[in-house]
């Protein structure tokens, strides 16, 4: 039998970075095949490189045994190819119908056929088993719920060949394992599948064989039945992993950050936090653990000034920060690495040097009066750049021209270079490498042993037990429950996650 | 039913009790306001279709003024070269579709800035129908008015709608086929996606660069059409400066409308009775003010008005961004 999918030789240069390797991969009919590796392996690049969205360097797509080329994804499609997006691929303000059908509409002469195409939609949910209502619109939608779209966007054209892209990240553990029986109902049916992930359990579930994927090259092949949980790591990271990062027990003092019956809306003005009570004290991590979209984000922002705050008091050191704008706020003591650095952390078209002083670029040394005290500055920059091992020629240079885990060091080094009372850390190591996790967990450490508070939000659970010394579980917009890390039981803050009761 | 019973349509109903107030005084003068304010209305209307169609698939147009400058001015030399408007009206509306094509360029492909894109559109044409520009030109006639029997009977709307020029109804064509097609057909969910989220797009396989140059072309040939509407049958002439700002008023329009064809028409409509009205003032003599305050009333009315609704319009998401396949 021939492979649904082979890929031969693969190359992708991307500025900066070799995103892809020279990787093979075949897929035949009716096998998982899961691309395992850590964020920047060059897991992405490569689904999308099958899709026609990226253009190769090097390399050979064929599927079905016919040769792909770049830009023509429609024709991938109608070679049986369907694909979960990563970043849903929806249009926010249309239909579910609207979505499902987009690109293949079924049509009476010029005009879209909303019946038939409502029909196809209602027929398609109930096949698989996927309801969703065909008239809601996108936006209104639970991201749960918007990946069911996404799914059956991609079952649509009889696939034979489904390419999902981490999609898991956004939902509970009860919609994963429901998705995961969705996957091995598909490949029993004879569809080819391509899961990608870097969640150990969901590969050891699910995956008949595992391509793992590091810094852009083939590691190699293996499969659940010959290998365990801490062998697929292994491969994945290079090394033999600690899933605990060295750090000496906290010494707790004064409470440093409490935060009263904070209630704030989100972006569509529903109320997702509902009521937090937290106290972070002076030299300990408290750690925020929960499947994203629970409030997390929004309580970060409403401690940071980001967002406002509708009851509820924020204080620190007992004194009261009220509801002010963020530069304020930092001047009050907090200070924050936000969660998507691209749009809050940096200022892309500034220098390295100019983004490291954002924060206080009006106050000694960096400025007198109105005048900007450029020359300290620079050295302040070279300085950073050298401590905190920045990868840049120079200082000057943009800060777009930085890598993902660069950038991020340059957030962090500019949060941590003053010690202040508080420090919000809004999922500090999304989308870094490696080396820039390990460092910027002990730069974490080290601010917390000179005395700062640390609020530690991130969907990654192991970096939250590795590094917290309480955990927090936040869920349904409120905290659920708080546990020493010692007691924390990664079965036990899971359920909780979910939002079931003990 | 609470859908539609927005400001903005109660807006438009008071106009409408308004006018139908007039009309019961006094039948004559009212229907010929109002039919005057149609003449005014259709090109404004049909300038903005050129920011809907280009904004709906994410390009923002501000070159609308200089392609009409453009187009009414080639429209109206062809035509006294020639003698003949049919040629300057081909003319005009294939120089049109160049400037739309030359947006396209500068915004798709090149990935300009698109502000700057359509500013060099209208540096563009001002200077050349400037320089162009010769003085004591005329055309053989303009087009002719053409009645429509029996619907012309009707009162009140027989003057209003079916008495004008075969561009006012081709343009009112325009309007009308554009709403369905942009919220009916393939075509129009698709480049509605595309001004949306055009990764979404382009991950179902439709071309987002094709389609926005086509739509962006297509664009172009409508603002050629109001070109020649204004300068062949509704003006008769051509001077310097000659669209005094329309291209603008319609992006105006454009956003009061919501970026839908028919809000658009009735913003249009909107801005035209005030200006029939403010006409009519001044012909009557009812205020002793300046005429020149009462030259400027539609404008502060549409200054007001957009103010009011602005704050709650929501612009096609991806207008005014290059789309970059890279970072699907």
């Amino acid at each position: 039998m021939s492979a649904l999918l082979e890929i031969t030789g693969l190359t992708k240069q991307f500025p900066g970075v070799l995103a892809n390797d020279n990787i093979s991969l075949t897929v035949k009919a009716g096998e998982v095949v899961a691309l395992l590796g850590e964020n920047g392996a060059g897991k992405s690049t490569l689904v999308k490189a099958v899709f026609g969205l990226i253009k190769p360097d090097k390399g050979e797509i064929k599927i079905s045994g016919n040769t792909m080329h770049y830009g023509d994804t429609a024709g991938v499609i109608a070679a049986g190819v369907g694909m979960v997006h990563q970043h849903f691929q929806l249009v926010p303000v249309m239909s579910v119908t609207e979505n499902i059908v987009l690109g293949d509409e079924p049509r009476k002469a010029f005009f879209i056929n909303r019946k038939a195409a409502r029909a196809q939609v209602i027929a398609l949910s109930e096949r698989y088993g996927l309801q969703v209502d065909p008239d809601a619109i996108i936006e209104d939608l639970p991201v749960g719920m918007q990946q069911r779209v996404e799914i059956l966007k991609a079952l649509r054209k009889d696939v034979k060949l489904l390419i999902l892209d981490e999609p898991t990240a956004v939902l509970t553990p009860q919609e994963i394992d429901e998705l995961l029986i969705v996957i091995r109902t598909l490949a029993k049916s004879g569809v080819g599948i391509v899961l990608i992930t870097h969640k150990l359990h969901e590969v050891m579930a699910v995956a008949d064989r595992v391509l793992v994927l590091r810094g852009g090259k083939a590691i190699g092949f293996t499969s659940p039945a010959q290998s365990d949980e801490a062998g697929l790591a292994q491969m994945m990271v290079g090394r033999s992993v600690v899933l605990r990062v060295d750090k000496t027990p906290a010494k707790p003092g004064k409470p440093a950050l409490e935060v009263v019956g904070l209630q704030v809306l989100d972006d569509r003005k529903l109320l997702s936090v509902k009521g937090v009570d937290l106290v972070v004290h002076h030299g300990e991590i408290l750690g925020v653990a929960g499947v994203e979209g629970n409030g997390q984000r929004e309580l970060v922002e409403a401690i940071c000034g980001m967002r406002h705050r509708i009851a509820g008091q924020v204080h620190v050191d007992g004194a009261e920060t009220k509801d002010l704008h963020p530069h304020a706020i930092h001047a009050g003591g907090i200070s924050h690495i936000p969660e998507d650095r691209e749009k809050h952390g940096l200022v892309s078209s500034y220098s390295i040097a100019d983004n490291l002083v954002l924060n206080q670029f009006d106050v000694e040394p960096f400025a007198k009066g109105w005048v900007r005290n450029i020359s300290h500055v620079n050295t302040n920059a070279d300085d950073v750049v050298a401590k905190f091992d920045i990868r840049t020629p120079s200082a000057q240079n943009l800060a777009s021209s930085l890598s993902g885990g660069n950038k991020q060091k340059v957030v962090v080094a500019r949060e941590l270079s003053e010690d202040l009372k508080v420090l919000v850390a809004a999922q500090p190591t999304r989308g870094v490498d490696v080396g820039s996790i390990e460092f910027i967990h002990n730069q974490l450490i080290a601010a917390r042993d000179r005395g700062t508070a640390v609020l530690l939000v991130s969907a990654e659970l192991d970096e939250i037990l590795s590094l917290s010394d309480r955990v927090a579980v936040m869920s349904g917009g409120k905290i659920v429950a708080i546990v020493d890390s010692k007691d924390a039981d990664r079965n036990y803050i899971g359920r909780l996650m979910a939002g079931l009761k003990e | 039913m609470k859908r539609h019973l927005t400001k903005r349509n109660l807006f438009i109903l008071l106009i409408a009790i308004a006018t139908g107030y007039f009309y019961s005084k006094d039948g004559s003068i009212t229907t010929s306001v109002v039919s005057t304010a149609t003449s005014f209305a259709l090109p404004l209307a049909l300038a903005a279709m050129v920011g809907i169609m280009c904004e709906r698939t994410g390009i923002v147009n501000i070159g609308i003024e200089g392609t009409l400058l453009t187009s009414a001015f080639v429209a109206f030399f062809v035509s006294s070269m020639t003698h003949n408007i049919l040629i300057g009206l081909t003319a005009s509306v294939a120089i049109g579709s160049l400037l739309g094509l030359l947006l396209a360029v500068m915004s798709v492909s090149w990935k300009m800035d698109q502000i700057i894109a359509g500013t060099i559109i209208n540096i563009l044409a001002t200077g050349l129908t400037s320089f162009l520009y010769v003085q004591g030109r005329t055309i053989p006639a303009t087009f002719p008015e053409y009645d429509i029997p029996k619907l012309m009977d009707i009162p009140f709307f027989g003057q209003v709608l079916f008495m004008h020029g075969p561009l006012f109804y081709f343009g009112l064509f325009v309007i009308l086929s554009l709403y369905v097609a942009l919220f009916k057909t393939t075509w129009g969910l698709r480049s509605r996606a595309v001004g949306e989220h055009p990764s979404s797009a382009d991950t179902a396989g439709v071309s987002v660069l094709r389609l926005r140059y086509i739509n962006v072309t297509i664009a172009g040939a409508i603002g050629g059409l109001t070109g020649s509407f204004l300068s062949l049958e509704l003006v008769g002439s051509f001077e310097r400066g000659f669209t005094a700002g329309k291209g603008f008023t319609a992006l105006a329009l454009m956003i009061f409308g919501r970026w839908n064809p028919l809000g658009a028409l009735a913003a249009a409509m909107f801005f035209g009775m005030t200006q029939a009205y403010a006409n009519q003032l001044m012909i009557d003599q009812v205020v002793q003010i300046p005429t020149q305050f009462i030259t400027i009333l539609p404008y502060i009315l549409t200054i007001i008005v957009l103010a009011i609704s602005a704050g709650k319009v929501r612009a096609p998401a991806a207008e005014g961004q290059p789309y970059e396949k890279e970072n699907a």
